[in-house]
Parts: C-alpha cells; sequence; structure tokens
C-alpha cells in the first residue's frame, strides 16, 4: 500500500509541476522572435552544407557568401555585429523541418520560391535575393551543344529540390527520354557525375558554376545555354510574426536600395551626413523607420558596414570579385537592364 | 503422505488477481493501470501538441496530399511508374525497390555468412585464416563508408556505355550497370511456365518416395537421373508442342545509353554487395557460435559412425546449432533491411530515399510522411520477425528440445 501512495504522490507532484511550467510558458508564449534572438544573443541562420558563393565556410572556418551576407546583415540590424551569427548547414530536404520547428529563425539557403512551398509548409518568402534558372552541366567531349540533344541522357540531381519536377517537365514536354539518378547532397551528385555514372549534371546553373569549382579539370565541363526554369531564390521565415516577416524582408529592400543610391562600405559615413531628403530617410535622420521595424535608426548604415550594399555583396561572392564570375545580368539593378527592385524606404 | 499434499486450484478472482497484478497482487495492478494511462497521457499530449503547433503556423497537414500527382522521374521502377502517377504509386515504388534489395541482401548474407563461418572453422589453416581476417576487416568499416567505396571506386574503374565490355553482344557491362537481353513472353510462355512446375513437384515427389524407402528398407534409391530427365524433357516438350516460350528484346547502345533489354543498375548492385558482405560478416561470427555451442562429442559421434566431416556438420551439428543461431540472424535480418535505408547517398531509389526525401520535401509534410514511413519498416521488420519465429520454433520441434 505504501508504495502506491508514494507513486500517486509522485504522479500528483509531477502533475502540478507540469502545470506550473505550462503557465510559465503561457507567460512566456507572446515573446517574438526578434526577443527570442536577442535573448539568444545570436542570430540561428539556415544555409546549405556549403555551396562556394552562396554559403560555404572558408579556410579559417568564416561563412562567407550571398546568402551569407544576408544572415550577416539582419545580425547588424539586430546587434550591431554582424558575427553574432550560428550557421545551420542543412541538406536540401532538411531544410523546411528546420525553420519549422523553430531551429532557425531565417533559412537562407538558394531555396526557390514556389507556390506550393509559400503555402504549404508554414512559412514565408520575405524577398527575391538572387534570380536564377536550371541547366544543364555537361563534359566538352560529349560534343552537346543543346540541351535538346539530350535524349536518353543518365541525369544526376540533388533530391529535394525543384530540379526534380523541373528536369521530368522538360524532358516530357520535349519528348526525350532520360534516366534520373538522384542523390541526397549536392557533393554526393557531383562525385557521381565526375565518375561518369551520368552524363549531364542539372542544378540551378549559379550552383552549376559553383560545383564545377570542385571538378578536377573545371575546363572541360560546360554549361549548356538553355535555361529550363525560373528559379527565384529567396529568404524564408516561420508564419506566425510578421514584425521578423517585416525585418527580414527591409533588410534586403535596404541592401538594394543602397546600392541603387549609391551607398557603398566605403561612404556610408560621408551619404550619412548628406542633406539629401531621401538619404536623410533612408539613414534615420528624418523620420523614425527603424524604429516602425523594431530597430534602432540607424540600421541601414549598421547593414551597408557589416556587408555593404547588394551589389557589392554580389560581385565579393559570386560576380566578377570572385572565382565564380557569374555575369550580373538578370540580378543588375532595375534600371541597368536587370529585375532586382526594392521598394522605396519612406 | 509420502506425496504430500496437492494444494487446490486457484480460486478464479485469486487466478485473475495473479494474471493482472503479478507477485504484487491487487496493489501491482493498480500501478500498471496507471502506468498505462500515464503512457496515455504523455501519448496524447505529443500529438495534442503537434496538431496545435501545425494549426498555428499553418501547414497543410492530413493524408490528401498522396493522390496528388509526383511529377518526377524514378531511376528503378520494378512496377508500372510514370511522372504522372500519384505519392501513393511512388511510395509503392520505393517500397517494392527496398523489399527486392533486402530480400537480395538477406539470401546473399545468409550464404556468405555461413561459408565464412564454415571456414572459420575449417581444419585448413588458411581458409580459416582467410575467414577470420574477411570478419575483422568487414564488421570493423562502417557501413556507410563501404557503400560508397562500392560505389565509387567500382563505378570509376568501369568504362563508359560506348567502351563497355560486353559479352557475346547481348550482355554489356559499363558505369551505366549491367544490360542484358530481356526476355519477353510469347504464345507458348504459360505452357513453358506449367510444365516447369509440373517438372519440379515431380522431382519433389520422387525425392520424398526416395526418402520413405530409405527410412522402410534403408537403401537410399537413386532418383536424381528421373528429376532431371523430367525438368528437361518436360519444358522441351512443352516448347515442341507450343512454340518458342519467349524471344529476346537485345540491349542496343542507342544515343547516352542502351535502350531496350533489362538493366541492373550500379546503385543497386553496390547496395546490394555492401549490405550482403557486410551483414555476412555479423551472421558469419553468429553461425560460428552457434556451431559451437554444440558439444563436440556430437562431432566425434559423427566421426566415429563413419560420416564425412561435412555430413556430420550438416546433419547432426547446423541441425542443433540453429536453435542458438536463429534469434540472433534474425536480427541481422532486421538490421539489414533497415541499413538499406542509407542507399540515399548513392542513389539507389528505395522507400527512404523517394518517399521519406523527395515526396517529403516536394510536399513538406514531415509529420505524416515520417509516420507513414516509419510504419512500414516496423511492418517489414515485424514480418520478418514473426516468419523467423514460426522457422525457429519448427527447428526446435524436429530437434525435439
Amino acid at each position: 500500500m505504501k508504495c502506491i501512495l508514494t507513486a500517486i504522490f509522485a504522479i500528483v507532484a509531477g502533475i502540478s509541476l507540469q502545470s506550473a511550467s505550462a503557465q510559465e510558458q503561457e507567460s512566456a508564449k507572446p515573446k517574438t522572435t526578434l526577443e527570442a534572438v536577442k535573448a539568444r544573443g545570436a542570430l540561428s541562420c539556415g544555409v546549405t552544407q556549403g555551396l562556394p558563393g552562396f554559403s560555404a565556410p572558408d579556410d579559417k572556418g568564416n561563412w562567407t557568401g550571398l546568402d551569407v551576407d544576408i544572415c550577416r546583415a539582419i545580425a547588424a540590424v539586430v546587434f550591431n555585429d554582424p558575427t553574432k551569427v550560428k550557421f545551420v548547414p542543412l541538406s536540401a530536404k532538411d531544410r523546411f523541418i528546420a525553420l519549422q520547428s523553430g531551429e532557425i529563425d531565417v533559412l537562407s539557403r538558394d531555396t526557390s520560391w514556389t507556390l506550393s512551398r509559400d503555402t504549404s509548409l508554414g512559412a514565408n518568402f520575405t524577398g527575391v535575393t538572387y534570380y536564377d534558372g536550371q541547366g544543364f552541366l555537361i563534359r566538352k567531349s560529349l560534343k552537346v551543344n543543346s540541351a535538346l540533344e539530350l535524349n536518353s541522357a543518365s541525369v544526376c540531381v540533388q533530391t529535394g529540390t525543384t530540379n526534380e519536377q523541373n528536369l521530368a517537365d522538360y524532358f516530357k514536354s520535349n519528348k526525350m527520354k532520360y534516366e534520373v539518378i538522384a542523390f541526397s547532397t549536392a557533393d554526393e551528385t557531383i562525385k557521381a557525375y565526375e565518375s561518369g555514372r551520368c552524363d549531364v549534371f542539372t542544378s540551378d546553373i549559379s550552383q552549376l558554376y559553383a560545383q564545377r569549382l570542385k571538378l578536377l579539370n573545371p575546363a572541360d565541363h560546360a554549361v549548356l545555354p538553355e535555361v529550363i526554369s525560373k528559379e527565384p531564390h529567396a529568404t524564408m521565415v516561420r508564419h506566425g510574426d510578421d514584425q521578423w516577416f517585416d525585418l527580414v524582408k527591409w533588410t534586403l529592400f535596404a541592401m538594394i536600395n543602397a546600392e541603387e543610391l549609391g551607398i557603398t562600405k566605403k561612404n556610408v559615413d560621408e551619404m550619412a551626413r548628406s542633406e539629401n531628403p531621401e538619404l536623410k530617410r533612408i539613414f534615420g535622420t528624418d523620420g523614425n523607420f527603424g524604429e516602425q521595424l523594431g530597430v534602432t535608426k540607424d540600421w541601414v548604415s549598421r547593414i551597408i558596414k557589416a556587408v555593404g550594399n547588394y551589389g557589392e555583396s554580389f560581385d565579393r561572392n559570386v560576380g566578377a570579385g570572385s572565382p565564380l564570375g557569374i555575369a550580373r545580368g538578370l540580378n543588375k539593378l532595375w534600371n541597368q537592364g536587370g529585375i532586382m527592385y526594392a521598394p522605396p524606404i519612406r | 503422505m509420502a506425496t504430500g499434499f496437492r494444494k487446490p486450484p486457484l480460486q478464479f478472482s485469486l487466478r485473475l488477481r495473479r494474471a493482472l497484478g503479478g507477485q504484487a497482487g491487487w496493489g501491482g495492478l493498480a500501478l500498471q493501470v496507471l502506468f498505462v494511462a500515464i503512457l496515455a497521457w504523455i501519448g496524447y499530449e505529443i500529438v495534442a501538441n503537434a496538431k496545435g503547433n501545425l494549426e498555428a503556423q499553418n501547414t497543410a497537414s492530413g493524408l490528401g496530399f498522396m493522390s496528388n500527382t509526383a511529377g518526377f522521374e524514378v531511376s528503378q521502377t520494378l512496377i508500372p511508374y510514370s511522372q504522372t502517377d500519384s505519392y501513393t504509386r511512388v511510395f509503392l515504388v520505393g517500397l517494392v525497390n527496398t523489399l527486392v534489395v533486402a530480400a537480395v541482401g538477406i539470401f546473399f548474407a545468409t550464404m556468405i555468412g555461413f561459408m565464412v563461418a564454415l571456414g572459420r572453422l575449417s581444419p585448413n589453416w588458411l581458409i580459416s585464416r582467410i575467414s577470420g581476417g574477411y570478419v575483422e576487416l568487414v564488421r570493423n568499416l562502417p557501413l556507410l563508408f563501404q557503400i560508397l567505396f562500392w560505389y565509387l571506386a567500382v563505378l570509376r574503374m568501369l568504362p563508359n556505355p560506348k567502351q563497355s565490355v560486353s559479352v557475346l553482344d547481348g550482355i554489356f557491362l559499363s558505369n551505366r550497370g549491367l544490360a542484358i537481353p530481356k526476355p519477353i513472353g510469347q504464345e507458348g510462355s504459360i505452357a513453358f511456365a506449367v510444365a516447369i512446375a509440373v517438372a519440379i513437384i515431380g522431382g519433389m515427389v520422387l525425392r520424398s518416395h526416395s526418402r520413405r524407402s530409405l527410412f522402410r528398407t534403408g537403401r537410399a534409391l537413386i532418383v536424381w537421373p528421373y528429376a532431371l530427365g523430367l525438368l528437361i524433357a518436360l519444358p522441351a516438350a512443352s516448347m515442341a508442342v507450343f512454340g518458342t516460350p519467349f524471344t529476346f528484346e537485345m540491349p542496343i547502345l542507342k544515343g547516352f545509353n542502351f535502350s531496350g533489354g533489362a538493366r541492373l543498375i550500379p546503385e543497386f548492385v553496390a547496395l546490394a554487395i555492401t549490405l550482403s558482405t557486410y551483414t555476412a560478416a555479423f551472421i558469419a561470427e553468429i553461425v560460428r557460435a552457434g556451431i559451437l555451442s554444440v558439444h563436440k562429442g556430437q562431432m566425434e559421434a559423427g566421426a566415429a559412425l563413419g560420416l564425412s566431416r561435412g555430413s556430420t556438420l550438416r546433419l547432426i551439428v547446423v541441425p542443433q546449432a540453429m536453435r542458438v543461431i536463429l534469434p540472433p540472424l534474425t536480427n541481422q535480418y532486421l538490421n539489414l533491411t533497415k541499413n538499406s535505408s542509407l542507399a540515399v547517398a548513392i542513389g539507389y531509389p528505395e522507400l527512404f530515399s523517394v518517399f521519406a526525401g523527395t515526396t517529403l520535401s516536394q510536399t513538406g509534410q514531415a509529420i505524416e510522411i515520417l509516420s507513414i514511413t516509419m510504419g512500414v519498416y516496423l511492418l517489414i521488420s515485424l514480418v520478418t520477425s514473426g516468419i523467423m519465429s514460426i522457422y525457429s520454433r519448427r527447428v526446435a520441434r524436429s530437434v525435439g528440445a
């Protein structure tokens, strides 16, 4: 009898403890993502497992890349310190689970914006960081000049991407047969391609250029001219926190607007003293736009000091100033022939 | 009072109390009820919490996605599949691929495992050392590493399709796999299959007849020439009467790949080799332990009867060892099936890769898909261990233990 009593006592104690912690949770529930990030002292940011130019650790272990710069810019806005970011490397198929479960605050991992992802994942896209499209990488020795000559080819693709469906659609609509071999990580995919298991490697074109650098003789491989899909790479946040959604969205917009207005890492202090009304609004000397976002007035200069404007980040990571050497193309500003466009800060 | 006096049978309530509460009586029963209640409550909390979170995030849920169009291709489909089929079909394709590689793996792992075990116990110094070395090497290297080794190292050594190694212009080996002629059924194929089945049944009848005569008269009838005759004559007769049962479709190099014929993809071969050699190392040790658990007097008794070493092992030692071998052997079969999910690293389209991989990332419905996948692996494992426990009961009965 004694043991029953002890057991019951223990359970009652457990239940009351549980309800106490539930109450605690209740009071802590309205805590926003911004508050959680501040309390943690670091932004938790989901990135790739290593894609040169977009998110990859350098030889000293520092993460660099275009997608990484978005995370650093957000950290700069929140902490005034771009190093306060915890990078979480994720495979293509794990990325959404990490965001849904709250393991990361932001997903900045060359993720294509599609309707089904926007509606069914419990997350929102904040803005396009890079306009890309899917293409094919092939050995020059096969003497193929167009993707339309790929009938009966074996194609290596990374699973968990939009690429698998695009590939199926493209071959079907052009009445071509193919064999697909799908791998779980980009590294395995490129290794299988290198070993000759496939004739072609398909992925977003930016990724093809980045992965080509990993091959033994990059010059032996060429990217075919066809672009078979639209792949707008965008940053993602969880549903349910509109303030955080706005903050992440406007961090990118600030970088694009800064390029448009000619604000660079070098001249940012000088520009901040300008009497130009548009610049005054951006730098917070006029109006309270930063405070409306829930951060400080100098949020834009924090971003630019940390990572530079969009154009600077692009050139440094994937453009002319990087080993990838990808042309700006679609990613030029709207007034320079591209489609990169940000709503105004006003 | 030499026999002592017998206890009266327990009364119903007492018996119930024993069954439900064990030694502790009603108190034990109360504890058990409480324990179940706590487990149920924890389970309920988990489900309710997950459901609440999904609703709060506005995430899609339910199994409606299973009838949506998949829209991607799979490299090995043993049941008809095209990209316009539904996710349910993808699930079945993946399941079949998992079952096939597991069945092939289990078959070869058992074969290799028994051979290596017997080799290790062999009096031949060289054979026993080689077998021992095999076990130590294979079981001490990580499985994923071995899969990648067989896949990437072997693939790299094979030529591209244009320079493939060919046998009689019908079989081609290249880094796209092994292309072989595919039999295509003709009119006579059903009669041919029936003829083979009849021949096999006839052979089994002959064998049981010879065993019965061995037990009755002590003389074994030699029946194998008749059985062989049946196996050749019946199908030949069917071919003569009904025409050729099938023709072969030859693989032909067209464009980048072989078209026509059947093809064994390298991913399947690499996975089957790795799973069978890796599991075989463990099975070898289990079999060796089982054989050593049989008293060595049995071996000596066999030798005293004039039986050869092979016959002694086959007829006397292994049947007794099976009782010890079977339970851990079942574990290895289950491990092999579950390890097949590592195929995701080399692109073999099994259940985990196409369903918990591609389908998951296309639909984003992690909870549903992962629960289904876990349920299926659980079911496969339970069925396997069910079959093994039926077999082990039969073994126990035939040994008379």
